[in-house]
This record gives C-alpha cells, structure tokens and sequence, in this order.
C-alpha cells in the first residue's frame, strides 16, 4: 500500500485530480459572474446566496477549499523534490523545446494563490465572517471593485497568469492520468489551450465592460 | 577548425570541481565530438597533463555511455542521436564549446564527464526482464502479436538507457527511461504476464533513488538520442494506477 499512496506517480494523480475538479469549477463560476453585467444586482446576489446556502453546495464548497489546499500542498512538495533531485545547477540551462509555460507552474500558481488570497479577503472571509461586509450584497461589493483601477489590472494580470498555468495544466493533467495516447494527446493540447484562453478571457471582459460602461 | 572549450574538472565524487578552458585547433569538421576530446585528451598527456575522464564504449550510438551535457543540452546541438555520432561541423568555427556531466543527485560524478549511473541498474534490476525461460530461438510468429503493440513496444525498447532524458529534466526525472522499459514489456505477450509486479517494483525504486517527479515538462523526449515518446509515460502512469487498482 505504501508503494502506492508515497509513490511520485500517486501523488503527481492527486494533483492532476484536484486540478481537474478545479477546472471543472472554473466555468460554473465564470456563469454566476456574468450576471454581474446585469443592471439589476437581484440575480446575482440571488445566485451567491443559494451558493452561500443551499446544503450541497455547501459540501462542494468544502471539496473545493481542501482541493485548493491540497493541489497547492502537492505542489510545493513535488516541487521541492524536484529541486533537490538535481544536485548541483549546470552552468548553462537547458534551452531545449519543452512545454513553455510548464517550467513556471510553481510562480504561476503562487501569483494564482496571492490572487485568491485578496479574492477570499473581499467576499468569502465576509460570508463566513472574519471580514464585515454585507454577505448580502456582492453584486455591490464587485461593482465597487471593478470601478477601481488598480484591482482591475491586478485582476486582469491574475487571469492573465491563470491562463499561463492552464496552459500547460489541462494536457499536463490527462498526461498524468494516463488518457494521452498518440492520437489523444494533440486533442488535449488543443482544448486546454481553447480553455486557456477562454475562461480566462470571459473573467477579464466582465471588469473591462464594467468599468468602461 | 579551432574551439575553445570549457570543460568541467573534478578529480573524484567527492572533490569540489571546476571548469578549466581549453584551447584546440586543426579540427576537421568530419571529426566526431568525442575524436576532437580524444585529441584534447593526447594533447593533454604530451604536455604531462591529467587527460579528461569521459564515458564512451560502441561510438555508433547503441550501448548508451557517452553522456555529455554541451552547451545547454545534453548529447549536444544535433536531434535524435547520442554525442558519438555528433560531429564537429555542428559547431561554428572558434565557438566555445562548454562541456559538463549530466547533473542529477541520483548520479554522482565519478571524474569530471563520468558519472555512475548504476541507478538506471538498479531500477532494470527491480523489474525490467521477464522471468521466464524462452529457451532458443522461437518461431517469430509462434505468438502472435498485433503490428501496432509490435511497433510500440520496439519502439520503446530502442532506449539506450544513457540517462539523456534526466540530464534534460529540470526535476532530473527518470520516468521516460522507465517508462521506456515498462511499455516495451507491458506491450508483449511475455511481458505482460508480471505487469503490475514489475510497474509497482520499478517506480518505487525510482522514486526510492531520488530522481524527481514528472512535470511533463517534455525536455526528456527532446532531448532522447532514440527518440522515445511521451507517450510511454502515459501508459507507464495508466499501468502504474491499474496495478494498484485492479
Ligand atoms: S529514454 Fe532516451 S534519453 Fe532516456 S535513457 Fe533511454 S535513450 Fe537515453
Ligand atoms: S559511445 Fe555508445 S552510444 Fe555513444
């Protein structure tokens, strides 16, 4: 048993498990904030309160959180590992074609995590009150952020990395689960670029159309 | 041709190690990268010097030992061949050439370019062979195999074992190697009867020996003098959870 749950091979399956619950939430979330381009903020704080509410959401808001930590925990720990693995650096690094956006998930994921950090700071932390606010009302709370400058470009160059790590995540994920075959393995590319490009996008329009409207 | 090389000296595992330069000329360019070394090496020995320790044995890329890590890139500049059959017209005139050993903890430098890979050993030892008994020659076709499994598993079993794929690795991975012997096995009838024994023994070895985790990063398969595929890590990963699962 051991040789299965301490194996790199598991643990590199965990990763890409909770990564692909984690892209698989992305898009239900993207949904819920296009109503925010609503003038009427009812649906959306209507949305966030059966989210905030309902009893089976609230156990997926669980699975989420600890997928969160979890994906974050392997990371840092395979990625140690790797480090030391090593030994001593060369002097010239290899430039060699490899997956571009693959040697970066580490710094990806840790702007992704500071991002999160500020995300949780302005709604969830106020849902579960360690921050006040108004759970009731984060159709106003958004809208109130996205008519600031700053958060606007800090939240587009956060999405902008996201998409960075997704980039290489998707294929990366089914790579690890085995499913890339030769005829399997382009497809996945492909869609994880189109999905990298486009989650992301549709999270940066809603501020961009906001602000500008 | 003239070169100027950059050559990493280290007197034993232990010892701290440097580069030294040096400088050669009268270089043909039809010379092999390990022929211009072997120069160097008589050069250095006429003038009393200690000659450069560096691994080669067949020098027609098939027994896997040359193992130099060129100018950022492991078997040098050239695609798809081991740094024997490299040859010097792949470099510029008077270029420096900087030359170092293959860079992983799992293995330590034995003399500035030679390092042990014994581990590679140690992983086959665990599982990469079939136990039984083939006895002489059989009729090819005594089995039959499908053509498509035929060509994978040959493929596969092209890998020369020359550690390439974890000089590449940022995480000094091992998984394409072993991802190489697992499916050359896992796709033939005779192999397949000790699958999941040999994907679990061969993968905690590895992990065991401190080669790091695959980020399917791909450097390995650029970098593989036989080419071998990603997607033998992909199948190793598939075998490894059916083994433990089923
Ligand atoms: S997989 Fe390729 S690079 Fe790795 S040991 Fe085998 S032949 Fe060398
Ligand atoms: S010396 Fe045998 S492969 Fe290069």
């Amino acid at each position: 048993m051991s040789r299965f749950l301490g194996s790199s091979i598991t643990r590199k399956i965990t990763m890409a498990l909770l990564g692909l619950f984690l892209i698989l939430f992305l898009p239900v979330h993207l949904g819920i904030n296009f109503l925010l381009l609503k003038s009427d903020p009812e649906p959306f704080n209507k949305a966030a309160h059966f989210m905030a509410t309902f009893w089976l959401v609230k156990g997926f808001e669980v699975l989420l959180l600890a997928s969160f930590l979890l994906h974050i925990f392997y990371g840092i720990l395979l990625q140690i590992q790797n480090w030391l693995a090593r030994g001593k650096q060369y002097k010239i690094t290899n430039y060699s074609q490899t997956s571009f956006f693959s040697k970066f998930m580490i710094w990806t994921g840790l702007i992704i995590f500071i991002f999160l950090i500020i995300h949780f700071m302005n709604f969830y932390f106020i849902k579960i009150g360690w921050v006040q606010g108004d759970p009731e009302n984060f159709y106003g709370v958004a809208h109130q952020l996205f008519n600031i400058p700053a958060y606007i470009i800090l939240y587009v160059f956060s999405f902008l990395i996201l998409g960075f790590h997704l980039a290489h995540a998707f294929w990366s994920a089914f790579q690890t689960l085995g499913w890339n075959t030769a005829g399997l393995s382009p497809v996945f590319k492909v869609l994880g670029i189109l999905y990298a490009i486009l989650i992301p996008l549709g999270f940066t329009l809603i501020p961009l159309i906001i602000y500008f409207s | 041709m003239d070169f100027k090389l950059k050559i990493w000296r280290q007197k034993n595992t232990t010892a701290k190690g440097r580069f030294e330069t040096y400088n050669i000329s009268g270089i043909s360019p039809d010379a092999s990268f390990l022929e211009m070394l072997d120069i160097l090496n008589d050069q250095l020995i006429e003038e009393g010097g200690d000659p450069v320790a560096f691994d080669s044995d067949c020098r027609e890329g098939i027994c896997g030992m040359c193992s130099l890590y060129i100018n950022g890139r492991p078997h040098g500049p050239d695609h798809g061949i081991t740094v024997c059959q490299m040859h010097m017209r792949n470099f510029k005139d008077g270029e420096m050439i900087t030359i170092e050993p293959w860079r992983a903890k799992p293995f330590p430098i034995i003399k500035d370019l030679m390092v042990d890979r014994g581990a590679f050993d140690k992983i086959i030892q665990a599982g990469g062979y079939i136990s039984v008994n083939t006895g002489g020659v059989p009729d090819a076709n005594a089995i039959p195999i499908r053509k498509e499994n035929a060509d994978l598993a040959m493929d596969a079993a092209a890998c020369i074992g020359c550690g390439a794929c974890v000089a590449a690795c940022k995480n000094a991975s091992a998984m394409l190697f072993v991802s190489a012997s697992v499916s050359h096995f896992t796709l033939l009838p005779q192999g397949r009867v000790e699958a999941k024994e040999r994907v679990k023994a061969m993968v905690a070895k590895m992990d065991e020996l401190g080669f790091g985790n695959c980020s399917n990063t791909g450097a390995c398969e650029a970098e593989c003098p036989k080419e071998i595929k990603l997607t033998n890590i992909a199948r190793l990963n598939r075998e490894f959870y059916k083994a433990h699962v089923s």
